[in-house]
């Protein structure tokens, strides 16, 4: 099991609750993945460490855990594979299961936004850390009365080139707008979007309260530029795509809401094993609706957003899934060992 | 703000501008609304920087302005571009200088163009031929006179004799910066510094020991915006233009500008006057407003140049104050005066903006 966060840590306690032994290496020192570092989850704002709590207590000591190890090689000798991190540490497997995650876009890439530059630029992980400390406060110690969220940086956009949608952040966004405005009731929010995406069941629940009791403004548009005034302010360009008119805007704290990418591990991986990346560098399955978890090489399988994005019910659900499909490939070939 | 991550940001943007042997391409209004500018080139890079530099009387406009304002096709554009290299083909230069920001861009365009679409270069090339017999070659390098301006900076910098700082104070300047939209607004990678946050001019100016503002509207139209401007009913939008970058910069006190478009220096320094007039408001103090330079005009300044052989008297936003403050020496007396000291006239003093006449 290479990636011991959401889908990983599910998968290792399925397949050990199936009688398999499970060697889950981890490249951080615990594991979790980006769940440890969110303070609440969509829709129903539980702390992130209660699910992950969750996680970590199913796991049986069947489950051998290496954390602090980032693998750097893989390869398949003679039916099984070989893998191995950059610290000397190797393992030798008859299945391996892929779990290695997203990467959160880097958001000084969008530079027009000035993330990286003006001070009270902030991503949504970066206000998750906040949330967690107990204090959303400015550069200058002050708490934001107005904050502007930023829907679909680095999704949905070609020029950052990710074509696709990061499915989670709208709904974060709601999350973390309807939590300001708990932290700091006198706060006015903004939300700039382009569709809101409400896939989920209670999603729309959410989004609609969070118009009707916290009093969130939706503004259907994309940020065009961001700059700082003489006051710090972040002056904010938009256009409010259902009045058809131009909107300038100041703000004094700018939550960009980063989608999800494929992270380098997973792409350097896959080129080892000669699997095939999608047009959005995630990994593609044998079959996308029937065979998910399935990948081109025998005995290889996918869980969870290395595949593409998910929330964590979805990533849950997919690991599990995995689980069944690797127990049903050893069935097939009795060949476990 | 974090000046680390601008660095990050321009690290992104550097380019490959040519060392020496440059085919000097001029703009073709620039020589008419700052006069001296282009002269001030030519003469830093032969005299002050030892450079060749090709000066062609044969070279015509790029066509920019009506390829823009849609009154000139591509085609016939691309053509006379090809006649432009063909000059440089055949002077035997490879390395082509635009002095006009819409020309670089033009000239960019095209030739990302016949990259991605040879057979409209063979086009281009089979037409040039019909109509004049020429043939050329692509240049090897292509850059705008500000590039090169900023590569020599450092060495501009070392035989300076003054430099961008209060004289009283000891403080840099406190300057904005102005890139034209065709710099690097339609290809980041050929700007120095990208088109968020270009370096070409802020490079400059820390040279030369000013300080760069960094204001809400920086990113925003000078005003000049060709079909904002030519087209006569849609002037408002370009004094409109102008005075929202003004009312923006106005709270951070800036001493000067500095550009790099051939119509932004024009647009930032005679709107000016043209609010005064309308609005009786004035952007710098008592009554001054703030100065508007070319970067040449700047580059001549640091380097000593007296300040009416640059042609500063034609600026309707007067550029006293700001010599003052830097402590550069002119004779007030010789402002309206020809090169043999005839008397030229002068213009007639505005109604608000402070009038220096001698």
């Amino acid at each position: 099991m290479i990636g011991g966060g959401a889908a990983g840590l599910e998968a290792s306690s399925a397949l050990a609750s199936l009688g398999f032994r499970v060697v889950l290496v981890e490249k951080e020192d615990e594991t979790g993945g980006h769940i440890k570092n969110w303070h609440a989850l969509f829709p129903n704002r539980r702390p992130g460490t209660e699910v992950l709590q969750a996680l970590r207590s199913k796991l049986s000591k069947e489950v051998e855990l290496f954390s602090g190890k980032t693998v750097t090689e893989i390869k398949q000798v003679q039916g099984r594979f070989e893998v191995g991190s950059a610290d000397g540490w190797k393992a030798e497997a008859d299945a391996v299961l892929l779990t290695t995650g997203f990467s959160l876009f880097n958001a000084s890439k969008k530079e027009e936004y000035g993330y990286g530059i003006y001070d009270n630029v902030i991503t949504s992980a970066d206000l998750e850390s906040a949330f967690s400390a107990g204090k959303i406060t400015m550069k200058n110690g002050e708490q934001p009365k107005r904050i502007g969220f930023v829907h679909c940086v680095g999704s949905r956009d070609e020029k950052a080139g990710n074509i696709y949608c990061s499915k989670v952040c709208c709904v974060t966004a709601v999350k973390q707008a309807i939590e300001v405005k708990q932290f700091l009731p006198e706060c006015e929010v903004f939300c700039f979007y382009m569709d809101m995406r409400m896939f989920g069941r209670h999603y729309e629940e959410l989004y609609k309260e969070a118009q009707e009791k916290y009093y969130i403004q939706f503004i259907r548009g994309r940020l065009s530029e961001s700059t700082e005034d003489h006051t710090g302010k972040i002056i904010l360009k938009v256009e409010d795509t259902l009045l058809g008119k131009p909107l300038k805007i100041g703000v004094d704290m700018l939550v960009l809401m980063v989608g999800m990418e494929s992270p380098d591990i997973t792409r350097k991986l896959g080129s080892e094993l000669g699997l095939l990346n999608d047009s959005d560098r995630f990994l593609v399955s044998a079959d996308q609706h029937i065979s998910a978890n399935v990948s081109e090489i025998p005995g290889l399988f996918f869980a969870g957003t290395c595949t593409g994005p998910k929330n964590i019910a979805d990533t849950l659900a997919d690991a599990r899934s995995a689980a069944l499909a690797i127990a049903g490939y050893f069935e097939n070939n009795s060949n476990r060992s | 703000m974090k000046h680390e991550g601008k660095k990050l940001v321009w690290q992104e943007y550097q380019k490959e501008i040519a060392d020496d042997h440059f085919f000097y391409a001029r703009s073709c209004i620039r020589q008419t609304f700052f006069p001296g500018s282009e002269k001030v080139f030519t003469k830093i890079l032969k005299d002050e920087l030892g450079k060749d530099v090709y000066d062609s009387e044969h070279h015509t406009s790029c066509t920019g302005i009506g390829y823009h304002a849609d009154a000139v096709p591509f085609e016939t554009t691309m053509t006379v571009v090809a006649r432009q290299f063909a000059l440089m083909t055949e002077a035997g230069y490879e390395n082509y200088a635009a002095s006009c920001i819409t020309s670089f861009g033009l000239y960019t365009e095209i030739l990302e163009t016949w990259h991605h679409f040879p057979e409209v270069e063979a086009k281009a090339r089979e037409f040039l031929f019909k109509a004049t017999g020429r043939e050329f070659k692509i240049p090897k390098n292509l850059a705008h006179a500000s590039d090169i301006i900023y590569k020599f900076r450092h060495e501009i910098a070392e035989k300076a004799k003054y430099r961008l700082v209060d004289k009283n104070t000891g403080k840099p300047l406190r300057v904005v910066e102005h890139i034209g939209c065709h710099y690097s607004k339609m290809f980041p990678h050929k700007g120095v510094g990208g088109a968020e946050y270009p370096y070409v001019l802020t490079g400059m100016i820390e040279a030369w020991g000013g300080e760069v503002i960094d204001y809400p509207e920086r990113r925003h139209c000078c005003g000049f915006g060709f079909r904002q401007y030519i087209v006569q009913a849609n002037r408002g939008y370009s004094i409109a233009c102008s005075k929202k970058k003004f009312d923006s910069m106005e709270p951070y006190e800036p001493d000067m500008i500095i550009t790099n478009c051939p119509g932004c220096p024009m647009f930032l320094d005679r709107w000016q006057y043209a609010l005064s007039e309308m609005e009786g408001k004035t952007y710098g103090k008592n009554g001054n407003g703030i100065p508007v330079f070319t970067y040449e005009e700047v580059a001549g300044l640091v380097l000593g140049y007296d300040p009416w052989e640059i042609g500063l008297q034609v600026h309707q936003v007067p550029a006293e104050p700001l010599l003052d403050k830097i402590g550069i020496e002119y004779d007030p007396g010789s402002k309206f005066k020809g090169p043999n000291g005839e008397d030229l006239g002068h213009p007639e003093a505005p109604s608000y903006l402070k009038f220096y006449k001698e």
